[in-house]
């Protein structure tokens, strides 16, 4: 093959920039195939790999901040606190693209506190869920996502109502929340596009079947179930910005997001639920129905451009705090003598 | 008839023996000994109810005694509560210099009803209680060998105000009023004090200075002033070069001028006001020309999470920290394990307070030296910072985060609510010039010229590894950081031969650790019969001790411990004396505990020595300990 034939990005890089090491995960792990598409995504959005910051947890999921971006610093920390630590992280330095990758038991179990405290606050960060509704590395139990009535490998029914990590991210104010599915490329390749865009936390749910404990029958993420139950609630295309948009869709049936950066998500209409974007309860309403009908809701829920990220709230200089130089940070004899007037 | 002995008798008044009172009959013997002899040091206790206001009030009368040049000092015992729980605040001069806590009160202002005799019960004889009046109190259970102003706070406050809340404000100005009359604290002292507090507030100011008025002219009108037992004398210029300062103001300071720029925090008393007055004054100083701040103080969901933050920023590089208590450095645990293994600069600050558990929330204790220096789970070591005082306080914050980067570690500086939040007199602080010590951090410029970076591989040979920051812009500078086994590359690794060099590497370090580190304060006698080892704010009561010590002849050196792990010189010291008495203000000898497992060789000349009831240290009590111990020697 020649050297022309291999395609680059806006930065000249190639998509082999965008790799990591050889993923250790089970043959056929939903994961890696999200792993797959988030590279494909970061090499089209031209991601500077120098700029970016990958962080997880513990987990399946969170090992696989290895598999992608080798030229990125990453940082695999402590069982559910992924969130605080990438506040940490762009707080001092905010030039950093935090990509943080999670799974169902890192952030609906363990760290649930620092998850809906990162939206809160609006943390600009792609938060990825890997979501297989079971404890993959200790072998199979049953995580805070899996469905009521789900069966474990034992044959064991899980006794409980599953958290919905959308529906709660939508509640709590996050302004970027969708669901996908490890398998559909088409789908959240466009939104990983978008939600790197996004400033704020974009929060994508992806459900990501687990190979080894979860995808025999009775199991409701299963491969087989999922592709079953799955219901698109858009078809998602991303437009860069500097392309031209072409929408052959019969009118009323799409809808042009423009992104901060000038790109557009353009959504097709798929069925009949009518859903805007910027209706919280209506996209919280879509959620309950769909798992009230035991269908997989995908697609983008709720979208706002934020007006405010915490990185705008902390009102930041424009070098980051990492970087100031000791200048900037002294203190004087003068400021500390006034200081030390209250204390004469 | 003869003159009848000085002193105090005991007499049963009543026949069923329900009380008994102590009186003075020294007056009766006035052409023996002079009637009047007042003192210049003396402890004062103040006691209100909590959220009365109170806190002002007693600020006035130690800040006009500071502003006298008398040594003194101010402790306050606070409940765990927003108001109606019987608070106290003690105010100790002392013409010697010592500041620490008495067990006994020469004056009690007493104010609340609930506690007062309780309260008097902690006045000396022949000592002075001024009460108010309008509680409901039974005439004779007020002691009688001591001098009693009994003063009618309503009645006085009453034409102060017509808002019922003013008026209970102003009833603890007007003590303040009346005590600085009975103590000689000059008018325009205590006037100046009033209007430097409430600077910005004229109204305020002039309905204190009022209620200070009528306070004063109370005492003037209806008490014979010049009797009172204890004066303030002045001691003029003494206190130009000095401040009076809690260690949390101290340590923002402090926290500024090491150039912290990232503060992630959980509300906890006692630390609180420090991460409060470090934002106040980064708000002020930290400003830049755009007016963006250059700094972060992000409140957390809980100290998990803060530490987590730290860990993101200080491996993102910037210097930053957390404060905390007790319970809060426990739930730190399993970061501080990643700070260690990892190789992130972080600083904890841990204002100690009494545990475990809750415990006593709002009393002080030195009760996390252990915990800190082993803190998680796996061999895990913290270097930990010993302040005695504010002004260790303010000194030890570039220390903390020096040390920090320099060793890519944790560091957990112990402060305790007795430092962190009590007033104690300290010499001025003086800006420190030497530059930030960031470690060893490779620029894109530096990975130019090398051939290859490993993360964890020991080139200089002292067990301190090189780092890149996250967004260095150079093929080399990217690494993965993680809490799991790793090689030299920062690669995942289960080896076990790998895993053992790492952890072996990583005691190298603590060894170059102990050459960073500050250096105990000695002070060696010319016997090498006993010494005593005591850290933090011990320190207070100890000069008293070492002082009484010396009334005693009794030949003692002395070594203030200021940081783990040990200094050599520590150990020297140890060696050098038969006995080491070592003081902890805990239960378990937390202290001695650690120097016997550092020093097993030498442990058997360890005796400990402790207080732990949540008060701060009793020097008196202290040195009765020693005196036991070396009795038993």
């Amino acid at each position: 093959m020649s050297e022309k034939a291999v395609k680059t990005n806006s930065l000249g890089l190639t998509k082999k920039d965008y790799l990591g090491s050889r993923s250790t995960l089970c043959t056929g792990c939903g994961h890696d195939s999200i792993t797959g598409h988030l590279v494909t995504s970061l090499f089209q959005s031209g991601l500077n790999p120098y700029k970016v910051a990958k962080l997880s947890g513990i987990g399946c999921s969170s090992k696989t901040p290895t598999y992608f971006l080798d030229r990125s610093h990453g940082f695999n920390s402590i069982h559910g606190r992924m969130a605080p630590l990438a506040t940490g992280v762009k707080s001092v330095n905010p030039t950093l693209t935090a990509l943080g990758i999670s799974g169902d038991g890192d952030t609906a179990s363990i760290g649930m506190g620092g998850f809906a405290h990162m939206i809160r606050r609006n943390l600009p960060i792609v938060y990825i869920i890997e979501n297989n509704g079971v404890y993959g590395l200790t072998k199979g139990q049953f995580s805070a996502t899996a469905d009521l009535n789900t069966k474990m490998k034992s044959g064991e029914k899980n006794p409980f109502v599953a958290m919905d990590l959308c529906s709660l991210a939508i509640d709590l104010g996050c302004d970027f929340v969708a669901r996908s599915f490890s398998g559909d490329a088409k789908q959240l390749v466009p939104l990983l596009d978008a939600a790197l865009r996004h400033n704020g936390t974009a929060v994508i749910d992806v459900i990501s079947p687990c190979i080894t404990f979860a995808n025999h029958d009775g199991s409701t993420k299963s491969f087989n179930a999922v592709k079953e139950h799955l219901v698109q609630l858009q078809e998602l295309g991303f437009v860069q910005p500097q392309e031209e948009i072409q929408v052959d869709y019969e009118e009323g049936t799409t809808q042009n997001v423009e992104l901060a950066d000038g790109s557009h998500l353009i959504l097709k209409k798929l069925n009949s639920r009518e859903h805007d974007l910027k209706n919280r309860s209506r996209a919280i309403e879509l959620l309950h129905q769909a798992r009230d009908n035991g269908e997989i809701l995908t697609g983008l829920f709720y979208f706002e451009q934020s007006s405010k990220s915490f990185i705008d709230v902390l009102n930041l200089p424009d070098l980051p705090l990492a970087a100031l130089p000791e200048s900037q940070l002294r203190l004087n004899q003068e400021q500390l003598n006034e200081m030390l007037t209250e204390f004469k | 008839m003869p003159p009848i002995k000085s002193g105090f008798y005991l007499l049963t008044l009543t026949p069923t023996n329900r009380y008994v009172v102590f009186f003075c009959i020294r007056a009766l013997n006035s052409m023996v000994v002079p009637l009047v002899m007042s003192t210049h040091s003396f402890s004062l206790n103040v006691a209100t109810i909590n959220g009365s206001g109170s806190q002002s009030s007693n600020n006035v009368l130690v800040k006009s005694l500071f502003r006298m040049g008398l040594p003194v000092g101010g402790k306050n015992m606070f409940p765990s509560n927003i108001a109606g729980l019987p608070t106290w605040y003690t105010i100790r001069v002392d013409e010697k210099g010592f500041t620490s806590r008495l067990p006994h009160n020469d004056i009690v202002v007493a104010m609340n009803q609930t506690t007062f005799l309780e309260d008097q019960k902690s006045l000396k004889s022949g000592g002075c209680l001024v009460y108010n009046s309008d509680l409901k109190l039974v005439e004779e259970l007020i002691r009688k060998d001591v001098t009693s102003y009994g003063v009618p706070f309503r009645k006085i406050v009453t034409p102060l105000s017509d808002s019922v809340k003013l008026r209970k404000l102003l009833t603890n100005m007007v003590y303040a009023g009346i005590v600085s009359q009975l103590l000689d604290i000059p008018e325009d002292v205590v006037k100046s004090v009033v209007k430097d507090m409430f600077s910005n507030k004229f109204k305020v100011v002039d309905s204190n200075l009022d209620a200070i008025d009528a306070g004063r002219t109370y005492a003037n009108e209806n008490f014979d002033v010049s009797s009172f037992a204890y004066k303030a004398r002045p001691i003029p210029g003494a206190n130009d070069n000095k401040l009076l300062i809690d260690g949390n103001s101290a340590g923002a300071m402090g926290l500024l001028q090491a150039g912290c720029t990232f503060a992630a925090w959980y509300p906890i008393t006692p630390s609180s006001s420090l991460i409060e007055r470090f934002e106040s004054y980064a708000g002020k100083y930290r400003i830049n020309s755009k007016g963006q701040k250059n700094f972060a103080v992000v409140q957390g969901e809980d100290e998990l999470s803060s530490i987590c933050m730290v860990i993101g920023a200080g491996w993102a590089g910037a210097r930053a920290m957390t404060a905390t208590s007790g319970p809060g450095l426990s739930l730190m645990a399993e970061a501080a394990g990643l700070s260690y293994f990892a190789e992130i600069p972080a600083v904890i600050w841990d204002v100690q307070r009494v545990g475990p558990s809750t415990g006593l929330p709002t009393r002080t204790m030195q009760g996390d030296l252990l915990s800190a220096y082993t803190l998680s789970h796996g061999d895990t070591r913290h270097i930990v910072l010993l302040p005695a005082h504010p002004k260790e306080c303010f000194d030890l914050a570039p220390r903390a985060f020096d040390l920090a980067e320099q060793l890519q570690t944790l560091v957990i500086v112990l402060s305790d609510l007795d430092i962190g939040m009590n007033q104690h007199i300290v010499d001025r602080f003086e800006v420190d010039t030497t530059h930030f010590n960031r470690g060893k951090v490779l620029t894109t410029k530096d990975l130019e010229s090398m051939e290859s970076f490993a993360r964890y591989k020991d080139s200089d040979g002292d067990g301190i590894t090189y780092r890149t920051l996250p967004g260095t812009e150079h093929p080399l500078a990217a690494y993965f950081t993680r809490g799991t086994s790793h090689d030299d590359n920062a690669k995942y690794s289960e080896n076990n031969i790998q895993y053992k060099a790492n952890m072996n590497r990583l005691l190298k370090k603590w060894e170059t650790a102990k050459t960073l580190v500050p250096a105990p304060e000695i002070e060696n006698s010319s016997s090498d019969k006993l010494g005593i080892i005591y850290y933090g704010s011990t320190w207070e009561a100890m000069r008293e001790t070492k002082a009484l010590l010396k009334e005693d002849s009794l030949e003692v050196s002395t070594c203030r411990v200021k940081a783990l792990p040990f200094h050599k010189d520590v150990r020297n010291f140890i060696d050098r004396h038969k006995v080491i008495l070592v003081v902890d203000q805990n239960r378990d000898h937390q202290m001695k505990t650690i120097l016997g497992m550092e020093f097993p060789s030498v442990c058997h000349k360890l005796v400990g020595i402790h207080q732990y009831d949540g008060l701060p240290l009793d020097a008196h009590e202290l040195h009765q300990q020693v005196l036991a111990k070396v009795d038993l020697q």
